[in-house]
């Protein structure tokens, strides 16, 4: 079965937002420090509703945020 | 390792050494004046009513000890709000722990099935809650560390 994985832009986009802190992005998405860390790095998959929020933080399409792929 | 990482492994040490300290008071005050007791509902009962208390009462000064250190030592403070993947990784090691204790239930019930002393069915139900309260937290702080 083919397996799901979600790749982000996160740490770039914390980048050109002025270098936006972890911390920073956790306080706008109500998360943890820790949830944003384990999203950069893939440990974690957020939520729908929390994924539309980091992508309303830096006013992008969710697509433009996250992408998707299937891996055999 | 992350804030929640050391605070769950806090946890953990206090929970083993909660557990080690009063079995080692309960046998020398009670077991070990007089062993006939190990067999009386009525010491097991009073046994687990005590060691309930206690053991919340012993992590919540572990918390509030281990807020203090880290405040010290960090200078952060420990979250208030669990977010969605807190929750989630709760959510699974409950779904761990209660495993863990219905086996350990089955093992106690089987015990006395068998014609095994109360006492047995007694120190497998403590064993396996202790246990299922420890792996569980192990494996909290292996969601957190591996993500999931």
């Amino acid at each position: 079965m083919a397996r799901c994985v979600i790749t982000n832009e996160i740490r770039k986009l914390r980048f050109l937002a002025g270098e936006m802190t972890q911390q920073q992005l956790a306080d706008r998405t109500e998360v943890t420090r820790q949830t944003v860390a384990a999203i950069e790095n893939g440990k974690y998959y957020p939520s729908l509703e929390l994924a539309f929020r980091i992508a309303q933080v830096f006013g992008l399409p969710l697509t433009e945020v996250f992408s998707f792929r299937l891996e055999e | 390792m992350e804030q929640k990482e050391k605070q769950i492994l806090a946890s953990i040490i206090g929970s083993v050494l909660t557990l080690g300290a009063y079995s080692l008071y309960v046998y020398h005050k009670h077991i070990a004046a007089n062993p006939a007791v190990i067999d009386d509902f009525k010491f097991w009962g009073k046994a687990f009513l005590i060691l309930i208390p206690v053991g919340i009462a012993v992590q919540i000064v572990i918390h509030i000890i281990f807020a203090i250190v880290n405040k010290i030592a960090t200078g952060e403070d420990i979250p208030t709000v669990d977010d969605e993947r807190d929750k989630l990784i709760e959510l699974k090691s409950i779904r761990i722990s209660h495993w863990l204790f219905t086996l350990g239930f089955f093992l106690a019930m089987g015990s006395q099935a068998l014609g095994m002393r109360p006492w047995v069915m007694f120190a497998v139900l403590l064993g396996s809650g202790f246990l299922a309260s420890v792996i569980a937290e192990a494996a909290r702080i292996s969601f957190y560390r591996r993500g999931h």
